[in-house]
């Protein structure tokens, strides 16, 4: 693991034993790397198993789930319990109290998919602030409403509105305060699960600005999303699944403006876009349960041919047999 | 520009001073006036909250405004919800943004894409337009035999969108149909209705939040903040600095 990254995932495979004995693959062989400072967005269509990665970094998988793989987080500081060792965390050994102590909200931030979910409705933006703000850091009193005052300011949350209750709050203000109480603890990791589903277009611009000075400040983040227009405005870096598997990895430039993306799932989510050609890939994704020998795209794909047939490994930044040069 | 000339009576659907909510003192909507033409395809854009679901809701007949006509085709609309009167009730098609808040749990997506057919005793009919909907909108016959939990939003929403196209409406409502939805289903679901107005020359009224994705899709984009003012009823004079339509 080089000395610039922060999260390292390898091979990270999820399976779901199903009721009746099958088996889902909702993630399989997934590896990338993410450096502080960095945005990696990880983009598809719901179903894809973009969310269950994310769990499985969190250790939040339901109990008939097995991870298996690496996911290290750095943490420059080895405790040598439970799963950590100088050189970091590995995410998917470590047991429950440790990523329940050390890594959920404290190494990890979690920047929620609905802020509206994610607040309690009866009590006011200070007092669930300030309660997070004394689990993490254990500060009491004047030094507690300094940090809870700092920890709003951080997310651009207005110290005036800090006495409203959800309900009070419009959008964005809900989700600067959600961004208030991930970023407490000043995690190294931001994960943001679809933090702009349903948002209007200008808000979704704003969050995601937001995520990126943040990113600037030096966080990692890892931005889980189907909105590509959001992932282009934010991402270094951009991570394409297609039922389980990342497809494509590729600079953000080069994916959205120069090449264009090489695989052809890739392309055709982009070309569906009503500001490109707004033509959708024919068919649907393919069921996690039921997938199909070799290339999962292939019975949508206008390029598979018999060698689809096998699954093609990712190569040079993207897994298919007749991948897309440059700006074919 | 900013000026319009009237559909006509001919407007496929028509709101004329509507005003509606939830509480008659703080109504969310204020002496609104929109008109689709016929054949029209018209996108309403404004932010979350503004009450353009509102304004999709009274336009489907499912929500009674305190004042204001509502106009079908000419006629003027003279019930709400199950009050409606059939004829008028059944030209109205309306999707939804949540397809899981707008499908029965317990039916299987081909019961659900039949609702409309059932509820309005055409069950002869049912086996034939439920197979030719189904493929129109890209759900094979094993997806069909499946409950809504069993399926993705994207599949619920294509049966949701069946639904509303079953009984052949005249115009159609979708009212951020696909908020949810990837790049791809988006495109897709969109597809789906063009043909069917291609098909049909059904009005379309396109509630959402992308101007990107309704000026695509829609003949004209309407801001909400503009209707409010009358600015953009048909055959009034939209004021100078309203951008054109
Ligand atoms: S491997 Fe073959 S089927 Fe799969 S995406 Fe590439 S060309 Fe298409």
């Amino acid at each position: 693991m080089s000395e610039r990254t922060l999260l390292s995932v390898r091979d990270l495979s999820v399976r779901f034993r199903m009721r009746g004995g099958g088996e889902v693959a909702a993630v399989t062989g997934a590896s990338f790397d993410l450096a502080p400072g960095e945005c990696l967005a990880l983009v598809g269509e719901s179903g894809c198993g973009k969310s269950v990665l994310a769990s499985a970094l969190l250790g939040l998988l339901p109990g008939n789930a097995r991870a298996a793989g690496r996911a290290r987080l750095r943490t420059g500081e080895g405790t040598g319990a439970g799963g950590c060792d100088e050189d970091g965390i590995d995410l998917l050994g470590a047991d429950e109290r440790t990523l329940a102590r050390t890594v959920r909200g404290r190494r990890v931030g979690l920047v929620p998919q609905s802020p509206a979910a994610h607040l309690t409705p009866v009590r006011s933006v200070r007092s669930q602030l300030a309660e997070t703000v004394r689990e993490l850091t254990g500060k009491r009193g004047t030094e507690l409403a300094d940090a809870t005052l700092a920890a709003a300011e951080r997310a651009a949350f207005p110290a005036d509105h800090l006495d409203r209750y959800p309900h009070q709050l419009s959008g964005g203000l809900a989700q600067r305060a959600a961004t208030a109480l991930a970023l407490v603890a000043q995690a190294p990791l931001l994960l943001a699960d679809e933090p702009t589903t349903g948002l209007d277009r200008d808000l979704v611009d704003r969050t995601v600005d937001e995520l990126r000075r943040h990113t600037d400040d030096g966080h990692g983040l890892l931005l889980i999303t189907h909105d590509l227009a959001a992932a282009e405005r934010v991402a270094d870096r951009v991570a394409v699944m297609y039922a389980g598997r990342i497809v494509e990895l590729a600079p953000a430039e080069s994916f959205f403006r120069r090449a264009g993306p090489r695989h052809p799932y890739a392309r055709g989510l982009l070309d569906a876009l009503p500001e490109r050609a707004f033509t959708p890939i024919p068919g649907m994704p393919p069921e996690l349960g039921d997938l199909p020998e070799g290339c999962a795209f292939a019975p949508r794909c206008a390029r598979a041919t018999d060698v689809c047939a096998t699954v093609p490994p990712l190569r040079e930044r993207v897994a298919c047999h007749h991948p897309y040069e440059g700006s074919e | 520009m900013g000026e319009r000339t009237v559909p006509g009576p001919a407007a496929a659907l028509e709101l004329r001073g509507v005003t509606a909510g939830y509480d008659r003192r703080a109504p969310v909507l204020r002496d609104v006036s929109l008109a689709v033409g016929a054949g029209e395809a018209v996108g309403l854009l404004g932010p979350s909250g503004c009450g353009k679901s509102t304004l999709a809701r009274v336009s489907a007949l499912l929500h009674r405004p305190y004042a204001g006509t509502v106009l079908l085709g000419g006629e003027e609309a003279r019930g709400w919800r199950h009050r409606a009167p059939r004829a008028q009730r059944t030209a109205v098609g309306v999707v939804f943004q949540q397809p899981r808040l707008a499908a029965d749990p317990r039916l299987t997506l081909a019961a659900l894409l039949a609702e409309p057919l059932r509820a309005t005793g055409r069950t002869d009919g049912i086996p034939a337009r439920t197979a030719e909907l189904a493929e129109e909108v890209g759900l094979g016959p094993e997806l069909l035999g499946r409950r809504p939990h069993e399926v993705s939003d994207g599949q619920l929403q294509r049966a949701c969108l069946a639904r509303a196209l079953v009984l052949r409406p005249r115009v159609l409502v979708c009212d951020e149909m696909t908020a949810m939805l990837d790049a791809s289903t988006t495109a897709a679901l969109v597809a789906v209705v063009e043909r069917y107005r291609a098909g049909s020359g059904a009005a379309l009224l396109a509630v959402g939040h992308d101007r990107v994705l309704l000026d695509r899709w829609c003949d004209r984009t309407v801001h909400y903040a503009d209707l409010v003012s009358g600015a953009v009823t048909p055959g009034r004079r939209a004021p100078a600095d309203t951008p054109a339509g």
